[in-house]
């Protein structure tokens, strides 16, 4: 069992958890994962790394809650325990490796971080800094109470710019346009992009960057199962050839990503998942819409 | 008494009520049939049988038990040489190893030897026989990667031994493909599985789960840092292949790690079990090894039509015959000399059909079978929604790309000594599919007993 030392909201509907997994904690690195199973009938569940204390054994992760399994995560409080807690998966942010650190130090980087995307981004930014280097970060967030991790991405970045969609907080409008006005307008320029978030604010940041040349990094999260390279289900395709996310990635070269293809496959249990979610809220009390039972016939 | 020339038939559930359930299939016998069968063996001097189980049971020596009537005894001669027989005797392919060799083969048909195992094994569950820890331990540790069959059994060999054994896995539960790979309805998880886990726990040896060698901590750290004087590597043949055809990332196409993953290990079958699992209407299975039949059977159950598309005839299925047999009396259907070309793909992605062609099979090839070779012209379109790809797999690089000083040879199979497990890394040990490719539970079982007994002799010796 793995201890959920602290469990709380960040903002809205985005939920943070300081978990006890001191095997995790001692190995992992920006840009890992680790695959979370509440309990014995719950399904595994991949959620990036957020922050980790080596010292204290502890991972964070944070979490939106969009289906039934993420919704029952929601349940669990300070003092409860997930069964199964794996990782670190993945490989490493290729930024936050020591051996790339004389090159990455000529870069100027960009980080573009989307909704619940800028939790996992923290990590990298916060490894970057320590070790002497001040990436400049873009948060986009739906409205000014989603933004998340302000003052914490204050005290390790560059320049923050934070824009929210209503333009009630910031700047207003899409992350790209941030990045257009940024790169076309205020004289800015970058060697390199890491973008996280929904795949389809990855898909249109790429699009963007495309046009200014901007190599541009982004993490991938198809469904997955094992995240031991067993079963295949993260396969993405990049440029031509078929990669595993678990094993591969999740980070991988954003210009060469099929996103249309990655969103379609993604989508590919949401009718399965949404009875379970019908059954979770309902209960016995469930009659019917779940296209299954027939009781709304 | 019956035909001494047949096997004592073993009571099944019917095809039709078994096709719509997961309980076992088999239902074994029960101790006058048992003792029955037992009694056909004419307890050979020069045993062919022993020489086809690759662990050596003495198969005439617990069958003259079980004629008898001393089950706890025949438990006693099977488990000098095998840790698992509640499994072997439901998944060895006892046709091509013991049962293959029996003399009464030669006439009439072959001693159920994995028949009788398995009853053997069951009664000794049902009756609460279990081995014991050994009184003193040794103080040395030893960690072996990977719960499977292999693993298993060279954990409970070096615990008998008087190790201090931690076993590793990489998932959140023991057993390597006899918990995620074959379907419940084969081999019974709760009853079987869990119980021979339980008795290797019984040894002494420690599981930890949800530990992944090569990212949560490496082999030279466990040596260096947690104190492990030698390790044993038996983390198995993983990696799904696929065929590279078009439309194969399409929805609705899995590999049968998946498809198997989600229904056995995930028990997405079941109700009250969240992991989803899509239940096709149409499904083609693309192979003919057991892995096809398992992911095929199970389709079948989910509900749908199922057929396996394999492109040499039914004379070169690798499956086991049983397992074959079972698929026919279910109701899957066989579309063999036939080859898929294509995954047809909708507006969305997702599988919409599947190209085929016909085959002939033509001169034999390098491992002596008839290469089978298209038939120009006679594509064809197979109307299915969902495509299990069951092509084979291999062993998952993870653990030989973090270690340093680990061989493995161009296949990615670790290189290691079939005598002793030895590899290239000073203490380290290797078996079972991570170092033969994906093979056999009693292959696998025997890799795990010569590394134990390697092991051994290594750290005597030091
Ligand atoms: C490497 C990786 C890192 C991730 N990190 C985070 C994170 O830090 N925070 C966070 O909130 N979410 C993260 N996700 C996404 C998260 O795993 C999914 O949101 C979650 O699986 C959805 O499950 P559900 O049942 O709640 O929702 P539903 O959308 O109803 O899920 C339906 C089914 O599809 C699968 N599924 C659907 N969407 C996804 C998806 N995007 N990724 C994987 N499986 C999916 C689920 O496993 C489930 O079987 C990550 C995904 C991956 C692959
Ligand atoms: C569907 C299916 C049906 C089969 N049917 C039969 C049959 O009927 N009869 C038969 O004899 N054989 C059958 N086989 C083959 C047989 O199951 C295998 O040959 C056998 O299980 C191999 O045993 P193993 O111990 O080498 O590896 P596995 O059983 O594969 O176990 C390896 C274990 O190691 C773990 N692992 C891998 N990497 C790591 C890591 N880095 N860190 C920690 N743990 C790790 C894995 O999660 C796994 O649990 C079948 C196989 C499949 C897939
Ligand atoms: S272990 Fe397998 S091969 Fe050996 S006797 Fe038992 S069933 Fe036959
Ligand atoms: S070969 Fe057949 S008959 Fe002879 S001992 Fe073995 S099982 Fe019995
Ligand atoms: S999640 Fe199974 S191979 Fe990646």
């Amino acid at each position: 069992m793995y201890k959920i030392l602290k469990a709380g909201k960040l903002a809205g509907n985005i939920y943070e958890m300081v978990v006890e997994a001191p095997r995790v904690a001692k190995h992992c690195l920006p840009g890992q994962f680790v695959i979370v199973k509440m309990d014995e009938v719950g399904e595994r569940i991949p959620l990036t790394i957020c922050d980790y204390d080596r010292e204290a054994g502890t991972i964070t992760i944070v979490f939106q809650p969009i289906g039934a399994s993420t919704e029952k995560f929601t349940y669990l409080k300070t003092g409860d325990s997930f069964r199964d807690f794996v990782g670190p998966l993945g490989r490493p942010s290729e930024l936050c490796e020591e051996e790339n650190l004389e090159e990455t130090r000529k870069k100027k980087i960009l980080f573009v971080a989307g909704g619940v995307g800028t939790a996992p981004v923290y990590p990298q930014v916060k490894w970057l800094h320590e070790h002497g280097i001040d990436a400049d970060v873009i948060i986009g967030a739906k409205t000014k109470e989603l933004v998340i991790l302000e003052d914490k991405f204050q005290a390790v970045c560059g320049n923050l710019y934070i824009t929210t969609d209503d333009g009630s907080y910031g700047r207003s409008g899409m992350v790209t346009k941030v990045i257009e006005d940024l790169v076309t307008t205020e004289g800015k320029t970058y060697d390199h992009c890491v973008a996280i978030g929904p795949m389809i604010m990855m898909k249109f940041c790429c699009l963007t960057t495309k046009k200014y040349n901007i190599p541009t990094i982004v993490s991938m999260n198809p469904i997955m199962v094992d995240g031991t390279g067993m079963c295949g289900a993260c396969r993405v395709m990049v440029g031509d050839e078929v990669k595993f996310a678990c094993v591969d990635g999740p980070e991988f070269d954003g210009h060469a990503i099929d996103f249309d293809a990655a969103m379609k496959r993604q989508a590919m249990y949401k009718t399965e998942e949404g009875r379970a979610l019908l059954k979770l809220r309902e209960g016995d009390t469930h009659h019917g819409g779940c296209g299954n039972c027939g009781g709304d016939k | 008494m019956g035909d001494v020339l047949k096997k004592v038939p073993v009571r099944e559930q019917a095809p039709k009520v078994r096709a719509a359930n997961f309980d076992e299939v088999c239902l074994g016998y029960n101790k006058e049939e048992a003792m029955e069968e037992a009694a056909r063996c004419i307890n050979c001097k020069n045993a062919k049988c022993v020489t086809g189980c690759p662990v050596n049971i003495n198969i005439p020596g617990f069958i003259h038990e079980v004629k008898e009537g001393n089950f706890e005894e025949a438990y006693r001669i099977i488990s000098e040489s095998s840790a698992l027989p509640a499994i072997c005797g439901r998944v060895c392919p006892q046709e091509s190893q013991c049962e293959g060799k029996c003399i009464r083969g030669i006439k009439g048909e072959a001693i159920s030897i994995g028949k009788l195992e398995r009853f053997v094994a069951d009664w000794a569950r049902e009756n609460g026989i279990k081995p014991t820890a050994p009184a003193e331990k040794n103080g040395k540790k030893v960690a072996v990667i990977g719960s499977g069959p292999s693993g298993l059994t060279c954990a409970g060999d070096l615990a008998k031994l008087g190790y201090d054994v931690t076993i590793f896995e990489a998932l959140h539960e023991p057993g390597g493909v006899l918990v995620y790979g074959i379907p419940e309805f084969r081999l019974p998880k709760l009853d079987v599985v869990a119980k021979e886990v339980e008795n290797v726990k019984a040894l002494g040896v420690k599981i930890e789960t949800n530990v992944i060698i090569g990212r949560s901590i490496t082999i030279d750290e466990l040596m260096d840092e947690e104190g492990f004087e030698a390790v044993f590597i038996g983390s198995g043949a993983g990696l799904p292949m696929f065929m590279g055809i078009p439309g194969e990332t399409a929805k609705g196409v899995f590999s049968a790690n998946e498809y198997l993953t989600r229904n056995n290990l995930m028990k997405a079958f079941r109700e009250d079990y969240d992991t989803p699992i899509v239940r096709g209407k149409k499904v083609a299975v693309v192979g003919g090894g057991n892995v096809a039949m398992d992911a095929a059977r199970t389709a079948l159950r989910l509900g749908a039509e199922v057929h396996i598309v394999y492109r040499r005839s039914e004379a070169e299925l690798p499956a086991r015959v049983e397992e074959v047999h079972h698929a026919k009396e279910e109701g899957v259907i066989f579309d063999l000399l036939t080859n898929p070309k294509e995954i047809l793909v909708d507006e969305n992605d997702a599988v919409a059909g599947m190209t085929c062609i016909r085959m002939e099979l033509g001169e034999p090839d390098a491992s002596g079978r008839r290469r089978p070779v298209e038939i120009p012209g006679s594509e064809f379109t197979l109307d299915v929604d969902t495509v299990i790809m069951s092509l084979g797999t291999s062993p998952n690089p993870l653990i030989s790309s973090t270690t340093v000083g680990l061989d493995t040879n161009r296949r990615k199979c670790i290189i290691a000594d079939e005598e002793t497990g030895k590899t290239s890394k000073d203490g380290v040990y290797a078996g079972g599919d991570a170092v033969t490719g994906a093979a056999t539970v009693i292959l696998a079982m025997g890799a795990g007993k010569a590394a134990a007994k390697g092991i051994h002799e290594f750290l005597s010796s030091k």
